[in-house]
C-alpha cells in the first residue's frame, strides 16, 4: 500500500504544480501545526465574566433539551439526582463511572440511590457521569474517556446525568481543548454532547432519543455562587 | 446639462422584442433622474445565452461587440439584472486571463448598472412621483438580487409611489423557474418553480406582480394566465415611470383599436 | 450503484409526479432554510467565520501533502493505521480484508457518504459480511433498498406512512396492531432494533467530517448517537474517510465546526461532535481495540490545479441541496447516483463521467442561492458552467440546443440582421396575438407553452420604435 501512497502524495503534487515542500516550508507548517492558533471565537461566550458563561451555558443547553438542577454545593448533588430520578418516575438505580472527580459527592446522603460504579450495560436505565468542561457558547458538554471514564456510559443509558462544576464551564471549545492539552496526551474519545440524542430523519420532526439518551439532566454545582 | 451624465441604455433582448414599453419608461425615468439617455443602434444581445450554454467563444464574441458599442459613455445602464450582471461579473471572468480585453471588460462592468439600483445608487433618487392604484409584491429575480445586491433599492422606490401597497412574497428570494435557456431545457422542472412561485405570489393577496427583469416577468405571467389568475404583471420600470395606463400588464389582453 | 443520471429527466418526470416524494419535499423547503437563517441571525461573526473558514481549507488544499502525512504519522504515533486507497474497489477491498482479518460477521455504520460512493455495503453483502445502517434515515433507505436522496437527511424524501409501510414489512415481529403512525413510535422501534445490532457487531465503520492532522483524529458529528455506538462497542473502528477532510489542527476544525451545523440543519451545535484518536487506550475499560483510517482518493486529487479545485473546500453541509428550487422540485433520486443538489452537480460529472452525468450542471437556472448559502462559498454556478463548456467543447450537449445556438449567435453578432429579425418577429408575434396578448400554443417552444401561456409581444420592437423616435425629432 506504500505504492499507493507515494502515488496519491505524488498525483497531489502533479495538481498542485509543485513538488516536496522545502524544509522551510515543512516548518512553517509544522509550526503552525504545533503553536494550533486560534481563529476568531465568537464574542458571545468569550466577551462573558464566568458568571455570565454560567448562565449561558445553561440557556444555550436548555434550548437544546437539557434540563438543570442548580445546586450551591457538592452535598447537595445526591439529593439532587434522587429527586431528578423521583421526579421523572425513573428507577433509583444508576450505573455511575468510578470517575475521581465524583469521589467527593457524599452519595450516602441519598440512601435510596442503588448506585454501583463501572461500566454501562444495556439494562442500565440511568447513568451519572462527571465531565471534561462546559462550553457555554451553545451549551455543549464536553467528555473525555479514560480508565475511570468509559464512552458508552455517555450512550447506553436512556437517562444521562452529568454532575458539572462552576469551574469547569468555558467559553469556547478551544478553552475545553487548553484545558484537554494541559493535562497530556489526546484521550482515545472526546465527547461534544448538546442536549439528549435526536432524530429528525422522519419528516424533520424532531424526536428526542435516537439512540443516545432520551434526557440529559445536569447537576451544576455553582459552588461560586454560594 | 453640461454635467449631466450621458447614460446609454442597454435595451436587452427581451426589452426589445417583448416589451419595448420597459424600454420607454427606462428612457423616461433616467431623463427625469438628469441624465442624457442614448441608445446605441449597434446593441444586440450581451451573450448570456451563449455564456451560461458553454459557449465561450460566442459569449466572448458577444461582449466584445457590446464593450465596443458601449464605450465612451459615462455609464450603462440596462432594466434587467440578468444581462447588467452579465455585463458587471461575467465579462471580466470571460477575459480574465487576457489582460488588454480584462482592462477595456473591467471598465465596462464599472459603469454598468441595472436600472433601478442606477436611479438609487448612482443618482441618489430616493424618491419618484408616480401613482399606481393597487396592491404590489416584489420578486427578486436571481441575478439582480444574487450578483448586484439588488433588494431594497426597488421597494425603496415603490413605497413613494401614491396609491401603491408592497405585500412581501413568504419567499420573494426562491428562483421563479425562469432560468434563460432552462425554461426549454427542463420545461418540467421550470413548471414546477413557477407553479410554486405563482402560489406565493397568489398567498400575498397581492393584485399586481413587479420584477424587474422581463425573463422572469415573461414566465411568472405566462403561468398565472394559463392558470386564469388576474395579477397584473408589469416590469417595475414601468410603474415607477407611470406608464401603466398605455399599456396593459403582461400577457393581458389589449383593447381593440 | 448504478448512475441513473443519464436519465435526469424522465427521474425527475417521476419525480414531479409522486405525491409523496412532493408532499415530503414540501417540508423539507420550508423547514431548512428557515432554520440555517435563524441560526445565522443569531451568530454576527458567521460570515467572518466563513473567510476563516475559506483560509484554511484553502491553505489545507495547498499543502495537501503534507498534511495527509502529519496525520498518518500522528495516527500511527496513537496506534492506529492509515490505508491509502485510490479508488473505490481498493478501498472496498481494505474493509473487507480488515473486516476478514477480524473475523466479522456484521458490521454497523454510521452515516458515510463515501460509503455510498464506494458502494460498500453491496460489497459487503456480497462477500459474506453484513452492514447494518444505524442512522435511522440510512437505515430506512437500507430496509427500502434504497439509497439515500440527500447527504445529511437520507430519508428526507419520504413521508411517515412509508416509513410506517418499511417497518411493518420488515419488523415482521410488531404486531400488527400496534400503531406506527408517528415518528416517535417508529423511532423507538428502531432503537430498539438496533440497539441489539449495536451490541453484537464486530466492527464499526464511521465516515469523518473532519481528520485532524495535529492529533491524528477523525471527527464525526451526529444529532443520534448512532455514530458514538457504532464505533464505540465493536472490537475495531473503521473510518473511511476522503482525503480532502484533514485539516491542520483542533482549533481549525472548531472554526469548520461552527459553520456546519448552522448551515446544515440550523443548528447551533450538532448534539454530538465526537473526536477520536486512535484505539481504546491500555487502561481504558471501553472502545475498540482497533482503528483504521481508509483514505480513500477517488478522484479527488484529480481536482487539483483545475477549475473544480475549489470543490474540495465542501464540507458537505449540504446548505446548497437545501436552497436549491431544483433539489426542492425533483428531490435527491433525480439525480441518479450519490450525490445531489448543486455539489453533486459539480462533483458527479468528475466522479462518473460527464458522459453520464451531463444533465446535472445544465439542471440548474443559475439562480445563484447554493452559491450565497454556501459556507465555503464555493462558486458552484460557475463550476456548472465550466462543466457546460466542457461539454459544448466536446459536443456533448443536445445537436438541436447546439444548433438553435449557433443560429441565434450568427444574428447577434450583426446587429443590422439583428434589428430586422427581431423588428419582424415583434411585429409578426404581436400581430398573430392579436388583442389575447398571449399564446396558449407557439411552434419551437411547446415546453412552455404545454403548461404556461408565452406572453405576446407589445407590437413593433423596442429598437425600430426608437429609430422612428430618432427620425421624428
Amino acid at each position: 500500500m506504500s505504492g499507493t501512497r507515494d502515488q496519491i502524495l505524488g498525483s497531489i503534487r502533479a495538481g498542485l504544480g509543485r513538488g516536496r515542500l522545502d524544509v522551510q516550508a515543512i516548518s512553517a507548517l509544522e509550526d503552525r501545526v504545533r503553536t494550533h492558533r486560534r481563529n476568531l471565537i465568537p464574542a458571545r461566550a468569550a466577551a462573558l465574566d464566568h458568571q455570565g458563561q454560567i448562565d449561558l451555558f445553561v440557556a444555550m443547553a436548555e434550548e437544546v433539551h437539557a434540563t438543570f438542577t442548580r445546586v450551591t454545593d457538592v452535598d447537595a448533588v445526591p439529593g439532587a439526582v434522587a429527586d431528578y430520578l423521583a421526579g421523572q418516575n425513573l428507577p433509583a438505580r444508576l450505573v455511575m463511572t468510578p470517575d475521581p472527580k465524583l469521589d467527593d459527592v457524599p452519595w450516602d446522603k441519598a440512601p435510596l440511590l442503588d448506585i454501583h460504579k463501572g461500566i454501562a450495560a444495556d439494562d442500565d436505565a440511568v447513568g451519572v457521569t462527571a465531565c471534561h468542561a462546559a462550553v457555554a457558547e451553545t451549551g455543549t458538554l464536553m467528555l473525555v474517556s479514560g480508565p475511570d471514564s468509559p464512552t458508552r456510559n455517555n450512550f447506553l443509558p436512556d437517562t444521562h446525568i452529568v454532575v458539572l462544576r462552576a469551574g469547569q464551564v468555558v467559553a469556547s471549545y478551544e478553552d475545553g481543548w487548553d484545558r484537554l492539552r494541559a493535562k497530556g496526551a489526546m484521550p482515545r474519545t472526546v465527547n461534544f454532547i448538546s442536549g439528549p440524542s435526536r432524530t429528525g430523519d422522519i419528516e424533520q420532526r424532531m424526536v428526542l432519543g435516537a439512540h443516545g439518551p432520551r434526557r440529559l439532566h445536569i447537576v451544576l454545582i455553582d459552588d461560586a455562587r454560594a | 446639462m453640461a454635467d449631466s451624465p450621458r447614460v446609454a441604455l442597454f435595451v436587452t433582448c427581451l426589452v426589445d422584442l417583448f416589451r419595448p414599453t420597459v424600454g420607454f419608461a427606462a428612457v423616461k425615468l433616467l431623463e427625469e433622474a438628469g441624465c442624457r439617455v442614448e441608445v446605441p443602434a449597434a446593441q444586440t444581445c450581451c451573450g448570456q445565452p451563449a455564456f451560461n450554454s458553454g459557449d465561450r467563444d460566442n459569449a466572448k464574441a458577444l461582449a466584445r461587440q457590446v464593450i465596443d458599442v458601449f464605450k465612451g459613455f459615462d455609464y450603462v445602464v440596462v432594466p434587467s439584472g440578468s444581462c447588467g450582471g452579465m455585463i458587471k461579473t461575467h465579462y471580466p471572468e470571460l477575459f480574465a486571463t487576457d489582460p488588454i480585453m480584462a482592462d477595456v471588460a473591467n471598465a465596462l462592468a464599472a459603469k454598468t448598472f441595472e436600472l433601478v439600483s442606477f436611479l438609487t445608487d448612482v443618482m441618489k433618487c430616493d424618491h419618484i412621483a408616480a401613482r399606481y392604484d393597487g396592491v404590489a409584491t416584489y420578486h427578486d429575480a436571481c441575478s439582480g438580487l444574487r450578483e448586484l445586491g439588488i433588494k431594497d433599492q426597488p421597494r425603496r422606490l415603490l413605497k413613494g409611489v401614491e396609491g401603491l401597497t408592497l405585500k412581501e412574497m413568504a419567499t420573494p428570494e426562491v428562483c421563479c423557474g425562469f432560468g434563460g435557456t432552462f425554461c426549454v431545457k427542463y420545461p418540467e422542472i421550470s413548471d414546477k418553480m413557477v407553479s410554486d412561485k405563482v402560489a406565493d405570489i397568489v398567498a400575498t393577496g397581492a393584485d399586481t406582480l413587479l420584477c424587474g427583469d422581463m425573463g422572469c416577468l415573461l414566465n411568472m405571467a405566462g403561468k398565472q394566465s394559463r392558470l386564469g389568475k388576474s395579477i397584473r404583471v408589469r416590469h417595475v420600470a414601468e410603474v415607477l415611470a407611470g406608464m401603466t395606463d398605455t399599456t396593459p400588464p403582461i400577457a393581458a389582453p389589449r383593447e381593440k383599436r | 450503484m448504478q448512475p441513473t443520471s443519464h436519465d435526469f429527466k424522465a427521474n425527475a418526470h417521476r419525480a414531479l409526479g409522486d405525491p409523496n416524494l412532493q408532499r415530503a419535499m414540501d417540508m423539507m423547503r420550508t423547514g431548512f432554510p428557515v432554520n440555517r437563517a435563524a441560526a445565522i441571525a443569531r451568530l454576527p461573526e458567521f460570515d467572518a467565520l466563513r473567510d476563516e473558514g475559506i483560509a484554511i481549507k484553502n491553505h489545507v488544499i495547498a499543502n495537501l501533502d503534507f498534511y495527509l502525512e502529519t496525520f498518518e504519522k500522528n495516527v500511527v504515533a496513537q496506534g492506529g493505521k492509515v490505508h491509502w486507497c485510490r479508488d473505490a474497489a481498493q478501498a472496498r477491498e481494505t474493509i473487507l480484508g480488515i473486516c476478514r482479518d477480524a473475523g466479522a460477521k456484521t458490521v454497523t455504520k454510521g452515516k458515510s457518504m463515501v460509503s455510498e460512493e464506494i458502494a460498500l455495503n453491496d460489497y459487503l453483502e456480497a462477500n459474506g459480511v453484513t452492514p447494518v445502517e444505524t442512522d435511522l434515515g440510512e437505515y430506512i433507505v437500507q430496509i427500502r433498498h434504497e439509497t439515500p436522496s440527500h447527504i445529511i437527511a437520507p430519508a428526507v424524501h419520504l413521508v411517515k406512512e412509508q416509513v410506517a409501510e418499511s417497518f411493518r414489512a420488515t419488523h415482521t415481529h410488531l404486531p400488527p396492531d400496534r400503531p406506527l403512525d408517528e415518528a416517535r413510535v417508529m423511532c423507538d422501534e428502531a432503537r430498539t432494533v438496533l440497539r441489539a445490532k449495536f451490541l453484537s457487531a464486530d466492527i464499526g465503520i464511521t465516515g469523518a467530517n473532519f481528520l485532524i492532522a495535529e492529533t491524528g483524529s477523525s471527527i464525526i458529528v451526529t444529532n443520534e448517537g448512532n455514530g458514538d455506538l457504532t464505533q464505540t462497542l465493536p472490537k475495531a473502528h473503521i473510518v473511511l474517510a476522503s482525503l480532502e477532510k484533514v485539516v491542520p489542527t483542533l482549533e481549525d476544525a472548531s472554526t469548520l465546526l461552527r459553520l456546519l451545523a448552522r448551515s446544515a440543519t440550523g443548528q447551533e451545535f450538532s448534539t454530538y461532535t465526537t473526536v477520536s484518536t486512535g484505539p481504546r487506550r491500555a487502561d481504558d475499560t471501553d472502545g475498540p481495540a482497533a482503528y483504521h483510517v481508509v483514505l480513500l482518493d477517488n478522484g479527488r486529487t484529480a481536482l487539483l490545479g483545475g477549475e473544480f479545485q475549489d470543490m474540495l473546500r465542501c464540507i458537505r453541509c449540504a446548505a446548497c441541496l437545501n436552497h436549491c428550487p431544483v433539489y426542492g422540485a425533483v428531490g435527491g433520486h433525480a439525480y441518479g447516483w450519490v450525490y445531489s443538489g448543486p455539489m453533486g452537480a459539480v462533483l458527479t460529472p468528475s466522479l462518473i463521467g460527464i458522459e453520464e452525468a451531463g444533465n446535472l450542471p445544465n439542471a440548474s437556472t443559475f439562480c445563484g442561492r447554493c452559491e450565497s448559502v454556501c459556507p465555503m462559498r464555493i462558486p458552484l454556478p460557475r463550476m456548472m458552467r465550466s462543466w457546460r463548456e466542457r461539454e459544448f467543447a466536446r459536443r456533448l450537449s443536445p445537436q438541436a440546443q447546439r444548433w438553435g445556438l449557433a443560429v441565434w449567435a450568427y444574428v447577434a453578432r450583426r446587429p443590422r440582421l439583428y434589428r430586422w429579425v427581431s423588428a419582424m418577429t415583434s411585429h409578426i408575434l404581436s400581430l398573430v396575438g392579436g388583442t389575447r396578448g398571449r399564446f396558449r400554443t407557439l411552434p419551437l417552444v411547446a415546453g412552455w407553452t404545454d403548461t404556461r401561456d408565452m406572453p405576446a409581444p407589445e407590437g413593433r420592437s423596442f429598437m425600430s420604435q426608437w429609430a422612428a423616435r430618432e427620425k421624428r425629432s
